[in-house]
């Protein structure tokens, strides 16, 4: 180091001191970046820092087709990349104008509904581990995978399904894929109760995350929070039933609220959606053999397809709250701008650091993964 | 959720106790084998790929590299290359959209999954696939083709066309040409992958303009079809269209219609603005040289062109009235309207070449002349004299050939036909003559009594497929081998034309030696016979016998080097009389000979 650029440093009382989650910690998601000041065990400051999983997905959308932002855009949330594709084809559908197949509808809700199950149990896993809880991490982990073999038997990949295009799916279920499916949520549910007696009812987890990062209803709404974390704060707004997308509207579920607003309160909405879930694909697979027709709305040659000027902005509800794309045509072969709203990028951030304030050093990541953020869809 | 508090009890988590008497959750340690639409490791089959790159362009993460494999065939007429996809497992994301665009069919994804090796190896990432997968063990095909997965439309637009009781007793065009949602709709099919360049003779640039079509900027394909072919107007309607048969799209579906969307730039832009476009690529200052072309036909024309456009001064002597050739004199104008041939050659005087017709070189100006009073001459004459069977009776008066009739048409608008006519022949002259007559029939008599005899069988035929459809629709009447064997005159009349059935056209050995069913002979009333089986030039009078004496030749054509120069220093040949046998032919055979012609002319390649 020169001479010049040495800097004295203050260094703080002893009980002071700076800790740095991430980027690379057990107790982060992603490549996520907490800057904590602590004062003993207490957190008197938090500096999130999303940059780190900066991949620069918006400018590259700019710069492929359009049909080739399919296969980009999942990669934005690993844990539940499925309304990603799902979202961005809505978008792009609206300004072109392209109506989607019914039966492509209620396969993409199948899609969406299955890729928040597997999202919360991975969720579950994650919170229960920054408890202390090592056990329902891996079941979580590995009941998941029974609905990743779903997804690997009819989009074809296990994480990444690149199954939707402008227009609709790109393959028929296959055969006998519906009693599967069926078997593998009777299974799920089943495991209810061992979950329940494992990690929900547990006294350790329950004295751990009552009353940890608190988010009052007023704070949620000012910090633009949706999802189960605006329902574990009391509101029950779901983009599924109060803007309805796809078939939601002809598909019974309850959209369940809690009042604590805390970390527990929170994953008990998480466990009750995955309930609601459950019940929308038995919907949707007892309606499905009944819904023919084709599986998509062909689209012109994708090399050359130019998207007619304009913009849309679509939004479903995935398993972190309102996900939306605004993207904007200028009529040529690729999008003008795609502005991805990550619902991580409104609770992962600002009110992660302040939900942090005032806790404890052993709550950091705990208070994260209860918000369930995900990283990457903090900086795309 | 009053029951999730914590008022339970703290031994709650015991009861987990109770697994102990549940069996045990084990995965087998054998590798699992993927789901049936499973998205591995690619799967190519070679012989089905033509290596048109479609992968390569549509591939999110440029994983996709085009490679050489030599020992496949590479065959530009056929449209096949020799390269193949080479993935980059670094890069690829496994999405298949590669697999869904194919237009061959030829990608799939296997249900193989796993590759590991040592650093040294790292190269084995970059794979070739073929048929039998990643690392020589078929895993089965995992995701591929369904009927309706193809992201590209295979089928082309329809080109509408005058129905055939509307056409069959005029010579008005007969097809209508794209609207600009057609053309649009077609150009939109191309997967710019460039075979149909490739294939055409004279290699026109048309991915290039079939992209500004669809860009909507019809000036920019115009220009980038002059970029090739000052016959525009006519490739855009009589082309043999080897590009259709190269392009990739019509592997598995139609091809793109390529040869009438060129006519749709053609037609979309005015002639003054083409003539003003074309003037762009005129030099700047003239060389100085002078060259004649005898022959004013596609090729003589097109080498006038280019010699004119790089500023030489060219000068093209044609016997006839009017410029054209082959074009004017030997296609009917329901196929193409005289007015747009005027207008090709237009846009060529335009350039600065003078045509003098009328001016027979051999009778009003001698080859010799032309020797001393120019720097290079290019000949340029076609094949315009009719080859005959030289069977029993085909020396009768009324036994004539295609290309004279057809010039008779031309030149005095109409001819008298008898009321039945039989047609030798199953190229595409057999077919122009055998659809004229039969409309100057039903002009004449009211009826069609037209017969075609051709010796291949009817998928063998020669003629376009289109052309022998049309022709059947238009009330033609088409007879399939058939060898003609006497023209039959009966007190000096022509009274049939008797022919036997063909049992097989060439022998073992491939030379042509029709082989014929005897017992099956018919006799086709006929108070005209036409043949329809070939052209030869007729130059001798034309050279004098000095020059013929001096050239080389081979079974009546001239022959040339590969630049199309002929033994005599000062003289190219261009066109159907070395090399044919249509216009775009004639077009890339006029490009080359006007590139030798100005190399020479500059100097800068001296004749070896």
């Amino acid at each position: 180091m020169r001479a010049e650029n040495y800097q004295q440093i203050n260094h703080p009382p002893s009980h002071a001191f700076e800790l740095n989650f991430g980027p690379n910690h057990p107790g982060i998601e992603g490549n996520y970046a907490l800057q904590v000041q602590v004062e003993g065990d207490t957190v008197v400051q938090a500096r999130a820092d999303g940059g780190y999983l900066h991949r620069g997905f918006e400018k590259l959308m700019e710069q492929r087709l359009w049909i080739q932002n399919i296969a980009l855009v999942p990669r934005i949330c690993v844990p539940d990349p499925s309304p990603m594709e799902v979202c961005y084809s809505m978008a792009v559908e609206q300004i072109a104008g392209i109506e989607v197949p019914e039966r492509a509808q209620w396969i993409r809700v199948m899609q969406l509904e299955l890729s928040r199950i597997a999202a919360h149990l991975f969720t579950f896993g994650g919170h229960a581990a920054t408890t202390g809880m090592y056990s329902p991490m891996f079941w979580g982990v590995a009941d998941r995978d029974l609905i990743l073999d779903l997804f690997e038997e009819f989009t074809g990949g296990r994480i990444y399904s690149i199954y939707n295009l402008p227009g609709g799916v790109r393959r028929e279920l296959p055969e006998g894929f519906l009693q599967r499916v069926t078997d593998t949520l009777d299974y799920i549910e089943s495991r209810l109760p061992d979950y329940d007696d494992l990690f929900f009812k547990n006294r350790v987890f329950i004295k751990r995350a009552k009353g940890v990062g608190v988010t009052e209803q007023a704070m949620a709404l000012e910090y633009g929070v949706t999802g189960p974390n605006l329902r574990a704060a009391g509101l029950p707004f779901d983009v599924r039933r109060d803007d309805p997308y796809l078939v939601y509207e002809q598909l019974e579920f309850e959209v369940p609220t809690e009042e604590a607003g805390d970390a527990w309160a929170r994953t008990l909405v998480r466990r009750s959606e995955l309930i609601e879930s459950i019940r929308i694909v038995r919907q949707v697979v007892a309606a499905l053999p009944d819904i023919g027709g084709p599986l998509r709305t062909p689209i012109p040659n994708p090399l050359a397809w130019r998207v007619p000027a304009g913009e849309s902005y679509a939004r479903v509800e995935s398993s972190k709250g309102e996900l939306a794309y605004y993207v904007v045509s200028d009529g040529s072969e690729k999008p003008w701008r795609v502005h991805v709203r990550g619902p991580s990028s409104m609770h992962a951030v600002q009110v992660l650091e302040e939900l942090v304030k005032g806790g404890r050093i052993e709550d950091v990541a705990q208070t994260m993964f209860s918000l369930d953020a995900c990283p990457p869809e903090v900086d795309r | 959720m009053s029951d999730y508090n914590d008022e339970g009890s703290l031994l709650r988590p015991l009861r987990a106790l109770s697994f102990l008497g549940r069996p045990a959750v084990t995965e087998p340690l054998e590798p699992r084998l993927a789901a049936e639409g499973y998205r591995g490791f690619h799967l190519n089959e070679h012989a089905e790929c033509v290596g048109c790159s479609s992968c390569q362009k549509i591939c999110d993460n440029a994983a996709i590299t085009m490679v050489e494999v030599p020992e496949l065939p590479n065959d530009e007429a056929k449209g096949i290359r020799n390269l193949r996809p080479a993935v980059d497992y670094g890069r690829c994301c496994w999405c298949a959209l590669c697999v869904d665009i194919c237009p061959t069919g030829s990608l799939s994804l296997s249900k193989e999954y796993v590759h590991t090796c040592t650093q040294e190896e790292i190269d084995s990432y970059f794979m070739l696939p073929n048929e039998t997968g990643m690392h020589g063990t078929f895993y089965g095909k995992g995701w591929q083709k369904t009927e309706t997965s193809d992201l590209l439309d295979l089928q082309r637009q329809e080109m509408g066309e005058r129905p055939a009781e509307l056409r069959v007793d005029n010579f008005d065009e007969i097809v209508d040409g794209f609207t600009p949602e057609q053309a649009m709709a077609e150009a939109s099919r191309c997967v710019q992958c460039g075979m149909c360049h490739d294939a055409c003779p004279t290699g026109m640039d048309a991915p290039e303009y079939i992209r500004s079509i669809y860009e909507g900027d019809l000036e920019q394909a115009v220009r980038w079809i002059y970029q090739s072919n000052p016959f525009s107007h006519v490739c855009g309607r009589v082309c043999t269209h080897r590009c259709e048969d190269a392009c990739s799209i019509g592997v598995r579906g139609t091809p793109l219609a390529i040869r009438w969307l060129k006519r749709y730039a053609m037609d979309g832009v005015s002639h003054q603005r083409i003539q003003e476009i074309t003037q762009e690529q005129r030099a700047a200052e003239s060389t100085g040289h002078t060259v004649a072309v005898v022959g004013a036909g596609p090729a003589g024309l097109t080498t006038a062109w280019d010699l004119a456009r790089k500023g030489h001064k060219v000068v093209v002597y044609e016997s006839r009235q009017q410029p054209g050739g082959m074009p004017r004199y030997g296609i009917p104008e329901y196929r193409l309207p005289y007015e747009m041939l005027d207008r090709d050659i237009e846009t060529i005087t335009a350039m600065g070449v003078e045509i003098r017709c009328g001016e027979e070189v051999g009778k009003q100006v001698t080859m010799e002349q032309l020797q001393q009073e120019y720097d290079a001459v290019v000949l340029a004459i076609g094949l315009h004299l009719g080859r005959s069977t030289r069977i029993p009776g085909s020396d009768h008066a009324h036994v004539r050939s295609a290309v004279e009739l057809l010039r008779q048409v031309t030149e005095e608008g109409t001819i008298e036909v008898p009321e039945e006519v039989v047609v030798i022949g199953g190229g595409n002259v057999a077919m122009d003559i055998a659809r004229t007559v039969a409309r100057l029939q039903r002009q004449q008599w009211g009826g069609v009594k037209t017969v075609v005899t051709a010796l291949e069988a009817e998928e063998n035929f020669l003629a376009d497929p289109a052309e022998i459809r049309e022709a059947a629709e238009e009330g033609v009447t088409i007879c399939p081998s058939r060898g003609p064997q006497e023209c039959v005159v009966e007190a000096g009349q022509l009274q049939s034309l008797r022919t036997w059935g063909v049992c097989s056209i060439f022998d073992q050995q491939g030379r042509f030696a029709p082989h014929y069913d005897e017992g099956d002979e018919q006799c086709h009333p006929a108070g005209m016979v036409i043949e329809a089986i070939g052209q030869m030039s007729n130059a001798d009078q034309l050279l004098g016998d000095m020059l013929t004496e001096r050239l080389e030749w081979d079974r009546g054509r001239l022959q040339v080097c590969e630049n199309g120069r002929t033994s005599e220093t000062w003289l190219w040949a261009a066109g159907d009389c070395v090399n044919g046998p249509d216009v775009v032919h004639a077009v890339a055979d006029g490009h080359r000979v006007a590139t030798s012609i100005d190399e020479v002319l500059r100097g800068a390649l001296k004749h070896a």
